[in-house]
């Protein structure tokens, strides 16, 4: 099976839909991600990413014209339509808020909706916020509701995926240390990232391999944590960007597939809205070549065996190839692609906000601020998230140059 | 689907094409949500011709509270038919901000033609119990205050500054549900006299049944298209010349609940005061809050309110802000309407409110 794009999926035409206002990160803010933030209320956990953004972008609250905000189900804290509750905390009254749930790709689907605000011109700024406060409740049981004539998602996502990981492996021939490397890197990148919740200064290849196992062939070592977290980024226009006090990103592409949870044909280990929204992504930004254009990848890997899975989903390699990549150390912090130098998901996931953490950490690459994790060189990177049953996609290409210079 | 590179980019002038709704019920006891859905959007793609591939964007509103289950909407996304994929969005949201961010799309030019939709089945649970949940966590909803026992709280201030009286707002009540009868798609048809509605106990004080909404199950479709493409796909395109939404502070506490200062400012930035709408299709599931939203909005005696009977005759939450617009748009599709505003809110008491301006082809 080649890596063929639907043609449907790529519009015909410019690269960009002509006439949009370019868009750009100029503040970025995120929680030190823990298992559980007692000290603070759900709004106290959203404002604090939420001030820091707006710190770094040197605004204030009156700089915001409009709120989008994102999380994964609502069940998960316990709130129905949190936004609401949420709208003095996150200085919205008498401004439009709008409140984004696509499952756990929403995280970025948030900022893109907050990103399409600024390219039709409709607001000049716009705070965009995500976030899971994991510790109101249990994500996984939430999950796990019963629902009369549908095929029980038992036990939480890992339940779901584990089969998909197994299908990749038998299709690839994948040798079976291939999710611990992926595990180990980004677990070590994470002692680089000082908002990751998973420091483990201890850990050694041997302890990741060793792990129970939790969902054949997942072990608990090679799954994501659950944590209370918030992530927020400050959007704006050419004229915000030129104000800003420190670098900006540009947004280069960005879009969003979707495809049913189950039907015949479904291809559960690539799916074929991936490889869409990717397209789409890459034609927007005039990427031919993902894997030499793109200097690094913020992908949401919640299980270590998604690396090689969406390596290949997403162009960076041939189909059954990503797990080689892997093994040679190409994603590595210092290889020629690195993936996930933040941590990724495998070492923070607060739900709702873990895809707009990959789409913020790909900003601050580009920006040159993202610290002791910064990859030298960084000028175009990918934000990815996906959620449902591996069915949602939304993802965005971030530059330290504007699209259109 | 290549774009319309006449009228490409913000600005470009975005209309409802097309819009249908179910016939709305107590109960749908038989029916999941994508059963619920499926025939709403096979309505609109018939009425313009289009198919699921031929839509640029499609967006869709519901709460998973009401489902009693985490990501409901991926199930009713079945009844989309995503294949192969589509550029999709979901909002947790009532369907008229589903329409929003899917009006926001077409402006940017990356597509043509939406799909909206959304759908809310109450049935399943209490749904006066459900929406306790939406309030904050830490201070008010460990109190369950109902959604009848806020509106009540605004009802009864609304008395008290004397903007109302139980009389005007049964008065509201007969004449909404009186108009509903001309509508096949509303759950409650017909109404007694006013003399006849005062007689009636009190379900929470000041508030008699009638001043409150049904229990509705339902779901509403829309077709949004821009320019040629709106033309080509109805002879009559429902403009939408503004839209806008504004939220208030949630706690009923800080607010005058008397006023909607934010469905005013979302109607001055939708400019609905640049000239006065003949028709206005008002998002009040209670009688008070209709009168509060006409001081809001200005309305005099000139303007026909609700004429499909409104909230007050079939209220499936997070379609009933959606449906409004449907049917402002239907109003100007049918040579009813000149122009017509549409109103959405969401939240406790009014906090959350969207207004859209529609007019005809000038």
């Amino acid at each position: 099976m080649s890596a063929a794009v639907n043609p449907a999926a790529v519009p015909a035409g410019p690269h960009r839909a002509v006439g949009q206002e370019p868009v750009a990160v100029v503040g970025v803010g995120q929680t030190r991600h823990v298992s559980a933030r007692h000290d603070v209320s759900i709004a106290g956990l959203l404002r604090e990413a939420a001030v820091r953004a707006l710190e770094d972008a040197e605004l204030t609250w009156a700089d915001i014209d409009a709120v989008v905000i994102g999380k994964a189900p609502d069940f998960f804290e316990g709130v129905m339509m949190p936004e609401l509750y949420l709208a003095e905390a996150l200085g919205a009254v008498s401004k439009p808020m709008l409140r984004v749930h696509t499952a756990g790709s929403v995280g970025g689907s948030t900022a893109l909706v907050a990103a399409n605000l600024v390219a039709a011109r409709v607001h000049g700024t716009v705070l965009t916020v995500a976030f899971e406060k994991q510790s109101e409740s249990n994500a996984m049981w939430g999950l796990s509701l019963p629902v009369p004539f549908q095929a029980p998602l038992t036990a939480g996502a890992g339940g779901f995926f584990a089969p998909h990981v197994r299908a990749y492996m038998r299709r690839t021939g994948a040798p079976d240390h291939i999710g611990s490397l992926v595990a180990f890197k980004d677990r070590r990148n994470a002692l680089k990232n000082p908002y990751a919740h998973l420091h483990e200064h201890d850990l050694t290849l041997e302890k990741v391999r060793s792990a129970p196992m939790l969902w054949d062939p997942i072990r608990y070592s090679e799954t994501c944590p659950s944590s209370d977290g918030a992530c927020a980024m400050v959007l704006t226009g050419v004229r915000g960007a030129a104000r800003a006090p420190r670098p900006a990103a540009w947004m280069h592409g960005g879009a969003m597939r979707s495809e049913p949870t189950i039907f015949a044909g479904k291809d559960y280990v690539s799916p074929q809205a991936g490889r869409d929204c990717a397209a789409d992504v890459y034609h927007q930004a005039g990427v031919v070549d993902p894997r030499r254009q793109i200097d690094l990848a913020e992908i949401y890997v919640p299980f270590s065996w998604y690396e090689p899975m969406w390596l290949e989903n997403l162009g960076f390699a041939d189909q059954g190839e990503g797990w080689k990549l892997v093994e040679s150390g190409v994603t590595e912090m210092d290889g020629d692609l690195p993936v996930n130098p933040s941590g990724g998901v495998l070492s923070s996931n607060p739900i709702g906000a873990s895809g707009m953490i990959r789409f913020a950490e790909a900003a601050l690459q580009v920006r040159g601020e993202a610290g002791e994790h910064q990859i030298d060189g960084a000028r175009l990177a990918l934000g990815h998230a996906y959620g449902g049953g591996a069915q949602f996609f939304s993802m965005w290409l971030v530059g330290s140059e504007r699209p259109d210079s | 689907m290549a774009a319309d590179n006449s009228t490409a980019g913000p600005g470009r002038e975005v209309a409802v094409v097309a819009f249908a709704q179910t016939v709305h019920r107590r109960s749908t006891d038989q029916l999941s949500e994508v059963e619920l859905v499926l025939p709403v959007l096979h309505d609109v793609l018939k009425q313009t011709g289009l198919t699921t591939d031929r839509i640029g964007f499609t967006c869709s509103g519901s709460s998973d509270y009401l489902a009693g289950r985490a990501f409901s909407f991926t199930m009713a996304l079945d009844g989309v038919g995503a294949w192969p994929p589509i550029s999709e969005s979901h909002v947790e949201m009532d369907g008229a901000w589903a329409l929003y961010e899917a009006w926001v799309k077409l402006r940017t030019g990356q597509a043509d033609t939406a799909l909206v939709y959304s759908y809310g089945k109450s049935s399943p649970g209490c749904v006066r119990d459900v929406l306790t949940r939406q309030l904050d966590p830490y201070t008010l909803a460990p109190l369950w205050p109902d959604a009848i026992a806020l509106a009540a709280l605004q009802t009864q201030a609304l008395i008290d500054a004397g903007l109302a009286d139980e009389r005007a707002l049964a008065a509201t009540a007969m004449r909404s549900r009186r108009a509903a009868e001309a509508n096949p798609h509303a759950q409650l048809r017909g109404s007694a006299d006013v003399e006849e509605l005062l007689k009636q106990p009190y379900e929470v004080r000041p508030l008699r049944r009638h001043d409150c909404p049904p229990v509705s199950d339902g779901a509403a479709a829309v077709v949004l298209a821009v320019g040629d493409t709106a033309r080509a796909l109805h002879t009559r395109p429902a403009w939408i010349r503004g839209i806008d939404h504004r939220i208030e502070a949630h706690q009923p506490g800080v607010r005058d609940l008397t006023e909607s200062p934010s469905t005013r400012l979302a109607a001055v930035h939708a400019g609905a005061f640049d000239a006065p709408p003949d028709t206005a299709e008002l998002h009040a599931p209670f009688s008070a809050q209709e009168l509060i939203l006409r001081r809001a909005l200005d309305l005099s005696d000139g303007t026909e309110v609700n004429p499909s009977g409104g909230a007050l005759a079939a209220n499936p939450v997070m379609a009933a802000g959606l449906i409004r617009i449907g049917e402002a748009a239907s109003r100007i599709q049918r040579g009813e309407s000149r122009r017509a505003l549409a109103h959405a809110t969401s939240g406790p008491c009014l906090q959350q409110n969207l207004v859209a301006v529609l007019e005809g082809e000038q």
